[in-house]
């Protein structure tokens, strides 16, 4: 049998996402692909647009103060109680970004328009925010189905098609379905992005779709691109039932990247220093 | 019903903000929020089955099964009847801003940014704004950028909005006519003249301010006991500081 060429290494799914690529990613809670992301900033990547579904944490602050950023859309960059994101700020300060704030429905919203391959949607809220005024690609226009006498505003968000989606799930089958249990936005991430790629904890022999217990929690190969196996691959971020936060790192990481100086020096020890082979096992 | 006199400050927290939680069929809890959502699992202890609650981040205490986006869409279906939310600033018309001070984009303190903010304040119909420091920082006279709008016009669809303002000083209610807060009560320990000290805005007050009345033997049993087991879950750390013997035991 010929081996289905899905399968890959984590160095290699990174060499996929071209420079200039919209890259959907997940928050840290619904399964961060951090192997592939010290993997985007080894290989240099420059000028990505970093879709965040809807917030992001270490993975934006790295991919920032690597330079691997040109413009970031997001409703949040948080590192939860480690504190504020030290280079996202540092980069916000020093205008070296581009910024495109957003609100967590817009985002959920404009990645469920391009599943549904329509070219934009509305959305409740919003009005009177700030946001706003700053995003030129938002339209408000009076809700077309209103029949009173008073105009009803309503926002219209462009849909947002990635050119690639990058998560880190629990499991793959030799077909490349992946199991997402109940992350629900890694589903939709995928329908609506050109390429997925995905890192996975482990491989299994069994076909994840012969079963509705594992069939309704996957993604079916058809909307997967390539993937690879990356155990612990969203250290140090927690990952689901798998493994807590590694709380120790976290510390040290906020530390060092307090400077940019302190921040290289992470990057050398921690993202240079791991060994392609290891990242991919 | 006597008033314990033996509580602390978080206890005082959950107790005010579980009162201004009664009558709600769900409600739903942020990221970082283990006094709300200690509230909320109070409210929910003493409501026979009334009371659903959804805490973010939690598994067992969580409704949610359809990702990230089901908590904005079950808000926009009206089935959440109570939220928090905070802010690096809030002002006295209720605007509140996540996303840091000076100008924007180039904040000199950028903040994570605006989350849910921009449109949960809108849909839930109890916002109740949660914000232990309560400094002239905080609350400012006008926020230096708006994630979400305290009021709106009469034509914006806005089922929701502020309810009431509790901080480590004071409780406020919302008045949406007048776009104003009114100090409602002050904390045991503190004085009105203090609460003015701290806050950069006008609002209105009753002649004699009350102060806020702590929890009752019996509600702090339940939050030491049931509650306080039921938040370790979510939030260990909070549940062992605050709690220390009750987790151990439970």
């Amino acid at each position: 049998m010929t081996a289905n060429r899905m399968f890959t290494t984590v160095d290699e799914l990174a060499a996929r996402i071209p420079d200039g690529a919209t890259v959907a990613v997940p928050p840290d809670y619904s399964g961060t692909a951090m192997a592939l992301t010290r993997a985007l900033i080894r290989r240099g990547a420059r000028d990505l647009h970093l879709v965040a579904v809807p917030a992001s944490g270490l993975q934006a602050d790295m991919l920032v103060g690597a330079g691997c950023i040109g413009t970031l859309e997001v409703a949040a960059v948080t590192m939860g109680e480690f504190g504020l994101a030290p280079r996202f700020s540092a980069a916000v300060k020093a205008g070296t970004v581009k910024l495109k704030d957003a609100t967590c429905p817009a985002l959920h919203a404009a990645i469920q328009a391009a599943e549904k391959g329509v070219p934009f949607t509305p959305l409740r809220g919003i009005l009177g925010a700030d946001l706003i005024q700053h995003r030129d690609d938002w339209k408000v226009i009076d809700n077309p189905f209103n029949d009173s006498d008073e105009a009803d505003p309503i926002v219209l968000l462009p849909a947002i098609k990635p050119d690639v989606a990058i998560f880190h799930a629990t499991l793959a089958d030799r077909d490349g379905n992946v199991w997402i249990g109940q992350r629900r936005e890694l589903m939709t991430m995928a329908h609506a992005s050109r390429q997925t790629l995905v890192t996975v904890e482990a491989i299994t022999d069994d076909n994840l779709l012969a079963t509705d217990k594992t069939a309704a929690g996957t993604i079916p190969a058809l909307y997967v691109t390539a993937v690879a196996e990356a155990k612990q691959g969203a250290w140090p971020v927690g990952f689901l039932d798998e493994y807590p936060v590694d709380e120790a790192h976290m510390a040290e990481y906020m530390q060092m990247a307090r400077t940019e100086e302190g921040f290289a020096e992470y990057v050398a020890r921690y993202v240079r220093a791991e060994p392609a082979a290891a990242a991919a096992e | 019903m006597t008033t314990s006199t033996d509580f602390g400050r978080e206890e005082l927290l959950i107790v005010t903000v579980a009162r201004l939680l009664e009558g709600c069929g769900h409600i739903a809890v942020g990221a970082s929020s283990p006094i709300p959502g200690s509230a909320a699992l109070l409210v929910r202890e003493r409501s026979a089955g009334a009371t659903k609650v959804s805490v973010l981040g939690s598994r067992k205490n969580n409704f949610f099964t359809n990702g990230g986006v089901e908590l904005f869409d079950c808000a926009a279906q009206g089935r959440i009847d109570a939220f928090f939310l905070g802010g690096g600033q809030i002002d006295g018309q209720g605007n509140i801003n996540l996303v840091g001070t000076g100008d924007y984009p180039t904040n000199q303190v950028r903040w994570p940014g605006c989350f849910g903010s921009s449109y949960l304040y809108f849909l839930v119909p109890r916002v109740i704004l949660f914000r232990e420091e309560h400094s002239r920082r905080v609350m400012v006279p006008k926020v230096d950028f708006v994630s979400a709008p305290g009021v709106s016009p009469a034509n914006h669809y806005r089922p929701g909005g502020p309810h009431a303002m509790v901080t480590n000083l004071a409780l406020f209610d919302f008045n949406k006519q007048k776009q104003r807060f009114r100090l409602v009560s002050v904390h045991p320990g503190h004085t009105a003249e203090e609460v003015a000290d701290n806050t950069g805005f006008d609002y209105d007050q009753p002649d004699e301010v009350p102060t806020t009345p702590g929890p009752d033997a019996e509600t702090l049993a339940l939050i030491r006991g049931p509650v306080a087991a039921e938040i370790a879950e979510t939030y260990p750390r909070f549940a062992e500081r605050v709690f220390p013997g009750a987790v151990a035991a439970a």
